[in-house]
């Protein structure tokens, strides 16, 4: 089984997002980025699949300007085989949808033979939640999103337990097919040391849109981008019976 | 410490062009900075409580990742790196949020092991450094005495040979009675310890440089967000010049030390003894680290992780070489031209 790994450069976690004062998106210049913590499990689960002869190569893949390769470089230090990076600029990228990055991985994932494509649920930025989805609908493969357990089934099919909101739901699919991270799958390994400097000799395959036939016409204008009210402060009661009466004042109870 | 953490990526690391580190760095950086996040900083609170550091088991940590050997030679676990990735990782560990653990890696990885990797038997190294470099074993260095310390030549510790053994007698930073070792533990050439150990001490100096960084740097941004919250008369504290000039002073001072730190480590790498510019910047360092500290307690009214670091931090004017043996070496260079 070949594996096809999605990872995206994003906004690390930790920090605390500003807007751009013309309220067109957010600030990113000299900001820490890492890779998306839900791709991270999914090339976690991947190099699991490795490690447990069910696949037999790992490949990572992302799309976006010259700094991605800092991400892909760190796949490839955590048990990708080789990286793939579809580079474009960065006024470009910043028009980038799910919608486009979706075609280029349905592209390579056919061109190339991949038998399983494993994304995270979501990124953590746009919080878009489509990527894997429109994958297996360009694809008409099978998909598992949210997926907490993975597990072979023979060599043939996976069985998948995903999060939904009634609990846990566990499906077969067939391969090939689209699998999407959720956060309990798994807990990635680091990047060791050694395996940042054997990294350095994996290679990593630069394409262009063109070369996939991508068309990146927007699908979407982003009219504005703005931070959400600031908080009011709240006030301290004396006791419960003044609590409940605060609470049916202001129509929660 | 719900600051702490908001503060945790706060401070912007630039994309662009760095005058030490590359995108190689910067990758180590990364995976260190992790697991500091995921495995050391949630305990650190803890251990304190208790008193407590399990060495062992960090080590361990810390081992497996790779970050004791940076520099050290790849036949013996190490990734043959340069002296600039040793430095990488030591300003990464100043993330921990207290003063021991990154001391004690610190002391793993350049103070107790430079000489034993550049001067030691092939023996000594498999037997010594291949585990100090998995984490196995917890090393030290002992160079202070009742009678000695900074003048480091003075030591009484002393070594008589007895058929193939040394016996090892005196007090240094641990009593040794009757100790015995055989002698083919000597590291390197008899007699030659002196040199090898002054030579030892550029490494140390600079890296106890290096994992000061990133704590001040903490310490200032905690402290400015504390600032911008509390109320005084009427209004945020960070609105009074004075506390906002001062901080500003502060941050001065922090990137004048490591643009020193990082001028001193491109020397070394191009070959220069940096005795000197390494004992400025270790001075300078210790100094920086006691009025940073010291204005953020005053400014945070003893904030919990600025208190901790005003603890902490005080040991660098003291050990490593003190600041007044830091000052004789440079006046005695400059007195003697």
């Amino acid at each position: 089984m070949r594996v096809l790994v999605g990872v995206k450069r994003v906004i690390d976690f930790a920090v605390k997002v500003r807007v751009k004062p013309d309220k067109t998106s957010v600030v990113t210049d000299n900001v820490p980025h890492s890779m998306n913590p839900f791709d991270e499990i999914a090339l976690e689960e991947a190099v699991k699949l490795k490690e447990a002869n069910h696949a037999k190569e790992i490949v990572a893949f992302s799309l976006g300007p010259a700094k991605n390769q800092e991400i892909l470089r760190t796949a490839l230090a955590k048990g990708a085989d080789k990286a793939i990076h579809l580079e474009v600029d960065d006024a470009t990228y910043q028009k980038v949808e799910p919608f486009h990055v979706a075609q280029a991985i349905a592209k390579l994932a056919k061109d190339e033979k991949f038998d399983l494509v494993f994304l995270g649920k979501q990124a953590i930025d746009d919080d878009a939640n489509q990527t894997g989805q429109l994958v297996a609908g360009f694809l008409n493969w099978p998909q598992a999103t949210f997926a907490s357990k993975v597990e072979t089934e023979g060599t043939s099919h996976l069985k998948v337990t995903r999060e939904i909101d009634g609990g846990l739901e566990t499906i077969k699919v067939k391969l090939p097919a689209v699998l999407t991270a959720d956060l309990r799958l798994n807990e990635p390994r680091y990047a060791t040391l050694p395996n940042i400097m054997k990294a350095k000799k994996k290679p990593i395959d630069k394409k262009t849109p063109k070369d996939l036939g991508l068309d990146l016409t927007s699908q979407t204008e982003v009219l504005e981008v703005s931070e959400p009210p600031t908080r009011k402060g709240g006030e301290f009661v004396e006791d419960v019976p003044t609590l409940v009466k605060k609470l049916k004042e202001k129509g929660a109870l | 410490m719900a600051i702490t953490a908001k503060l945790a990526r706060l401070a912007p690391k630039p994309e662009t062009n760095h005058m030490l580190y590359g995108p190689t760095h910067r990758a180590i950086q990364n995976a260190l900075s992790q697991l500091i996040e995921k495995e050391i900083n949630p305990n650190v609170d803890q251990w304190e409580r208790n008193k407590l550091f399990p060495a062992k088991t960090v080590f361990k940590k810390f081992g497996n990742l790779g970050i004791f050997g940076v520099n050290k030679p790849t036949e013996y676990g190490g990734l043959g790196l340069d002296f600039s990735y040793s430095v990488a990782v030591a300003e990464t560990m100043g993330q921990v949020n207290c003063g021991a653990i990154p001391m004690a890696a610190e002391v793993q990885s350049d103070m107790a092991t430079p000489a034993l990797a550049e001067y030691g038997s092939d023996y000594l190294k498999r037997e010594f450094l291949m585990p100090s470099l998995t984490g196995e074993v917890v090393s030290c260095l002992g160079v202070s005495e009742p009678h000695a310390g900074s003048d480091v030549a003075a030591i009484r510790t002393y070594a008589r040979k007895h058929n193939d053994d040394l016996i090892i007698t005196d007090t240094a930073e641990i009593f040794f009675d009757n100790v015995r070792v055989p002698m083919r533990n000597i590291i390197g050439d008899e007699g030659r310890g002196f040199f090898y150990q002054m030579s030892q001490f550029q490494h140390e100096r600079l890296v106890a440089v290096a994992v000061l960084l990133e704590p001040l740097s903490k310490i200032i941004d905690t402290t400015m967000e504390y600032a911008r919250e509390r109320q005084i008369f009427g209004q945020p504290e960070l609105n009074n010049q004075i506390v906002s000039y001062q901080l500003a002073e502060m941050r001065v001072e922090l990137e004048s030390v490591r643009s020193l730190l990082y001028r001193a480590v491109l020397e070394k790498l191009s070959g220069e003894d940096v005795t000197i510019l390494a004992s400025m910047a270790k001075f300078k360092a210790a100094r920086i680290a006691r009025s940073i500290t010291d204005n953020c307690l005053q400014a945070s009214l003893n904030g919990h992780i600025v208190s901790r670091f005003y603890r902490d931090l005080r040991l660098f004017s003291i050990a490593g070489g003190c600041d007044e043996v830091m000052l004789s070496i440079i006046s005695r260079h400059f007195e003697s031209k």
